[in-house]
């Protein structure tokens, strides 16, 4: 009786013999196939070749512009740090901000100087009837009006403020950048990413300030608006 | 019903010198008590500690902004009726629709001036 193993062996070699000739083939098939695809390739590159003499560069010509790139590279990288963002980051925009935030207090101060005279004369004017009382009234009430112009060039000046506090983010992002630091250029992208991302409108997205009057919505088209909803 | 001239009326803004404006203006149009607060929480605690007619109130404000004061409002069930009046410079429609949608009772862009304020509240308390 032949033992397991002997019988296995007898098996085993025609199916391997079977199995070296198909492989074989397929071999030859996929040389084929490759043989035309690179025959094709050939032609295409051939056709665009032919479409394109003459207006090819030359490899030499290439390497020329690459190199004139590079360097104009490195200039570029000299010139930015010639521009010191640090001194831009931590002198320039704190400076500009506290001037901003100093016109904001000056105004205040002004603004609450001219509310001081406004309410003596308002004083003044309680001691007094007819004509002379009803114009210094609506004069005080003009001067109440036209001191609103604080609260409006103060949130204007705000929004300048945070521009600035964008500007530092992206000083820091550049500094990041030439350091091979790309942390916070990548957390400054994921963010801007996210927001592209958003479709709600968040309480956020709502607070934007004055707008520029050309922007803004007067009063009458707000009505307008407000009375669209009844 | 005649307006009471004397409820108390609460404005709040972040600005102090907008609400010696509004104070001066609410005076002028015979308003005699007058609160202020500077901020959305600030306002919701005065709203809860006393007696209060009527609320105008700025929307861009820390930490609590009008909007949220005004939604905070309307979902306080002894508070929810309140006249709510915003005024504010952010006048894009997102903003008025958002404000419409949270209950505000009118809408007053800055800047204004005293007609504009005496007739939004009009529309809301009536003729005084």
């Amino acid at each position: 009786m032949p033992t397991a193993k002997k019988t296995a062996t007898r098996v085993t070699k025609p199916v391997k013999k079977a199995v070296a000739k198909k492989s074989a083939e397929k071999k030859a098939a996929a040389k084929k196939v490759g043989t035309t695809k690179a025959r094709k390739a050939a032609r295409v590159v051939g056709k665009v070749m032919k479409s394109v003499k003459g207006k090819a560069p030359k490899t030499s010509d290439l390497f020329a512009e690459l190199e004139a790139l590079a360097k104009y590279i490195q200039d570029a990288k000299k010139e930015i740090a010639a521009l010191s963002p640090d001194e831009v980051k931590e002198d320039f925009l704190p400076t500009a901000s506290g001037e901003l935030d100093a016109i904001i207090e000056a105004t205040a101060d002004a603004t609450n100087l001219i509310m001081d005279s406004t309410e003596i004369i308002e004083e003044v004017m309680s001691g007094l009837k007819g004509k002379n009382a009803d114009q210094l009234m609506a004069a005080t009430t003009s001067i109440y009006e036209a001191c609103g112009f604080q609260d409006i060039t103060g949130q204007r000046i705000t929004k300048v403020v945070s521009t600035l506090k964008e500007i530092e983010e992206k000083v820091d992002d550049l500094v990041a950048v030439f350091a091979g630091n790309s942390t916070s250029q990548a957390k400054n992208s994921k963010k801007k990413a996210a927001s592209k991302g958003k479709k709600e409108i968040t309480d956020e997205d709502l607070l934007n300030g004055p707008q520029a009057s050309e922007q803004a919505k007067s009063q009458a088209e707000i009505d307008a608006l407000l009375a669209s909803f009844d | 019903m005649a307006v009471d001239m004397n409820m108390n009326v609460l404005i709040v803004d972040d600005y102090k010198t907008m609400l010696r404006i509004l104070r001066n203006l609410l005076k002028q149009l015979n308003f005699n008590n007058i609160e202020d607060a500077t901020d959305g929480s600030m306002a919701l605690e005065v709203l809860r500690t006393k007696d209060i007619g009527m609320v105008i109130s700025d929307w861009n404000m820390e930490p609590m902004t009008g909007i949220q004061l005004l939604r905070e409002v309307r979902g306080d069930d002894k508070l929810k009726h309140l006249p709510f009046i915003m005024i504010t410079a952010e006048s894009k429609s997102e903003n008025v629709i958002a404000a419409k949608e949270a209950g505000v009772s009118n809408y007053i862009v800055k800047p204004f001036n005293a007609e504009t304020l005496k007739s939004k509240i009009t529309s809301v308390l009536g003729e005084f």
